[in-house]
């Protein structure tokens, strides 16, 4: 039997999201792309921000691979921000950050990350906030090159 | 094995005593292959193969099973441990007594590091408490006294692996060994190391060969020396099972070929390198080879002047040594020739404003503070490993590695890497969960207090190779179980249920 720490860290939606990911498939035509590697394990991903006319993400896209934690995390992250400018997306990308790093002293906002909160397990697991980060942090150096 | 001990005041290795006592019979399921040289038949069945694995005239199982040793090296009957040598063993190793997320702990990672038994930790600290100086630098009775325990650390090790004391080079780990031979090799090539290091240097049209299966410590400094020189590298090929393929041998090593390294037993595998083929051609074409001793020298007997190679190197902490010492062997003469790498005090015989002269080998290798109290830990640590007998860990650790690997083979959905069950190999394998990743398996084992390894365990270009990002690896010792490796591979087969298999 799997211990409540391990079924608190891989929640029926990570497991869902990792198997069933959204936003996967890279669509191109855009400078805001990101490519990042997690050199401990060799993960990897690529991740496009695509701007829609009202300010909004259209579509945040991805492809990689990795963990069960990593993909549902680029994949919980692609669905959110679709709903984000690119000021939410910064500022969200902060908050994300400061929740995992916090050893679970912090739990991560539902109102604002919905299933994406289901990530908070990890947190208490140091060896693995950066499988869940990674998604995030390629989606922060993406924002960097987003046109003005 | 002479045990130099320090200060002589060194616990006796008693704590072992008793511990060959006869115990069960051979109880393994594997064969004692790894134990039979390199020109002796090998058994691959089970049952009878304790019997069978001294019968020289038994028939060869499978051309690929080479022994860890050279042909003189090891007895050819040695029992693997009993259930009551082991039980007694583990009361020595303190780490191994920990509670893992309410568990027990199985240590699966000892490929990676190996725990420590109380002989060794004891050893590092009595020198501390009682000896601690500088050594080949002072003439107090502290200093001498340190320099002497050092010095015998050098023998002890020396002897493990069949070298002459002047053969050994302490440096931190393996890394450092062998990029201490590449930037030797490289600073030949710049013209150092006057007529002596003529014979090697490299550059345009040379090259050097390893294979497709190395360790990043055994690649990266051989590009990086191929960078500064302008010779090529090239590589012996792996099979689809991650296990060298020597079938192009003569025209991958030829007049061209310099350095041929390779690891004796692969860290992802757990495969055995056919030693005596490789030296072989290397002979033929006059190549020197530097063996990656890593995960032989702790594993069992290895004689390295027997396996006449020209260099090897290992890490203490592999062997349940400490952290920040490793071991160069090289051949008195090459070592001799071989200008130094690092450079500063300790290593010097006249230094004026312009230029220096250098001592002679090992200690034209160790410029500055040495780690002594590291290297006479390490010595405890071998001579630990001398009185249970290396051709008996060798034994446990094929049992170990049969269980593992056909274990493992017979879950569905996992995949095993390295050799198929019933061919040697260490008591390490590594294997892939067909849409599992690696951290996530390694994460569902550490919940059930089971340590394994994740990752690419520092060997991108093999994973890649067999079309995997990651594995996971279990690796055992002398202190690991049968229960150890039941629990594994019954995590293993529950992680596929857990995360549901194959997206
Ligand atoms: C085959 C092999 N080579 C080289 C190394 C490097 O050893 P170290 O990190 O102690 O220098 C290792 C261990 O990680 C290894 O398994």
């Amino acid at each position: 039997m799997s211990s409540s720490e391990l079924q608190s860290l891989y929640q029926q939606v990570i497991l869902d999201h990792s198997k069933r990911p959204h936003g996967r498939g890279l669509v191109g035509d855009t400078a805001a792309s990101s490519h990042q590697v997690n050199p401990t394990c060799g993960d990897e991903i690529t991740l496009e921000l695509h701007v829609g006319d009202d300010g909004t993400f259209e579509r945040v896209a991805w492809n990689g691979s990795g963990c069960a934690i990593s993909q549902a995390s680029a994949s919980l992250l692609s669905g959110l921000a679709e709903d984000w400018t690119p000021a939410v997306l910064q500022e969200r990308i902060g908050q994300f950050r400061e929740a995992l790093r916090s050893r679970g002293a912090i739990e991560i906002d539902e109102d604002l990350f919905e299933d994406a909160a289901a990530l908070g397990g990890v947190s208490r697991y140091t060896a693995r906030v950066k499988c869940a980060m990674l998604a995030w942090v390629a989606a922060e150096d993406a924002l960097t090159r987003l046109d003005a | 094995m002479s045990g130099a001990r320090p200060g002589g005041a060194h616990p006796p290795a008693g704590t072992l005593e008793g511990r060959t006592a006869r115990g069960d019979p051979a109880a393994g399921r594997a064969p004692l292959m790894t134990l039979t040289p390199a020109s002796t038949p090998v058994s691959t069945s089970d049952s009878t193969a304790a019997a069978d694995a001294g019968d020289a005239d038994a028939p060869a199982a499978s051309p690929s099973a080479p022994a860890l040793t050279a042909p003189d090296g090891a007895s050819l009957d040695a029992r693997p441990l009993s259930t009551a040598e082991l039980f007694r063993l583990r009361a020595d190793f303190p780490a191994l007594q920990r509670q893992v997320n309410g568990h027990p702990l199985a240590y699966l990672d000892s490929g990676a590091t190996a725990q420590r038994p109380v002989a060794v930790l004891d050893a590092e600290r009595r020198y501390l408490e009682t000896a601690n100086a500088a050594v080949h630098r002072g003439a107090h009775l502290m200093a001498a006294e340190a320099t002497e325990l050092f010095e015998q650390a050098r023998a002890t090790v020396a002897a493990f692996v069949g070298a002459g004391e002047d053969e050994i080079v302490w440096t931190s780990n393996a890394t450092e060994a062998l990029n201490l031979v590449a930037y030797g090799i490289s600073n030949a090539s710049l013209g150092r190391g006057g007529a002596a290091a003529e014979r090697l240097r490299i550059g345009d049209g040379d090259e050097i060969v390893v294979t497709e299966a190395e360790h990043h410590a055994n690649l990266v400094p051989w590009q990086e020396l191929c960078a500064r020189t302008g010779a090529t590298l090239r590589f012996i090929p792996v099979d689809d099972d991650g296990v060298l393929d020597l079938d192009r041998l003569d025209e991958i090593v030829t007049e061209r070929t310099r350095v041929l390294a390779f690891a004796h037993v692969g860290n992802v595998t757990g495969a055995i390198a056919p030693v005596e083929r490789l030296v072989a051609r290397a002979r033929q074409v006059g190549a020197l080879v530097v063996l990656d001793a890593c995960q032989s020298v702790p594993h069992g007997p290895v004689d390295l002047r027997a396996l006449d190679v020209d260099f090897a190197a290992f890490s203490g902490h592999k062997m349940l040594g400490p952290t920040g010492v490793g071991v160069l062997y090289g051949k008195q003469g090459l070592l001799d020739a071989l200008p130094p790498f690092l450079t500063g005090g300790s290593m010097i015989t006249t230094v004026t404003l312009e230029r220096s002269e250098y001592l002679p080998a090992p200690q034209r290798f160790e410029a500055g503070t040495q780690k002594v109290s590291q290297s006479i830990a390490l010595a405890a640590a071998v001579d630990y490993l001398g009185e249970i007998g290396m051709d008996r860990i060798a034994a446990h650790e094929a049992a170990l590695g049969e269980r593992m690997a056909a274990g493992l083979a017979e879950i569905p959905g996992v995949r095993l890497l390295g050799p198929k069950p019933g061919i040697p190999r260490v008591g390490l394998a590594s294997f892939d969960v067909h849409g599992v990743h690696s951290h996530d398996v390694g994460q569902f084992l550490d919940d059930l207090g089971i340590a394994v390894r994740v990752g690419h365990h520092c060997a991108q270009p093999l994973h890649r190779r067999l079309g995997i990002t990651s594995s996971t690896r279990a690796s055992g010792y002398l202190y690991t179980t049968d229960d150890d490796v039941d629990r594994m591979l019954d995590a293993v087969a529950r992680t596929v249920a857990f995360f549901g298999g194959a997206a």
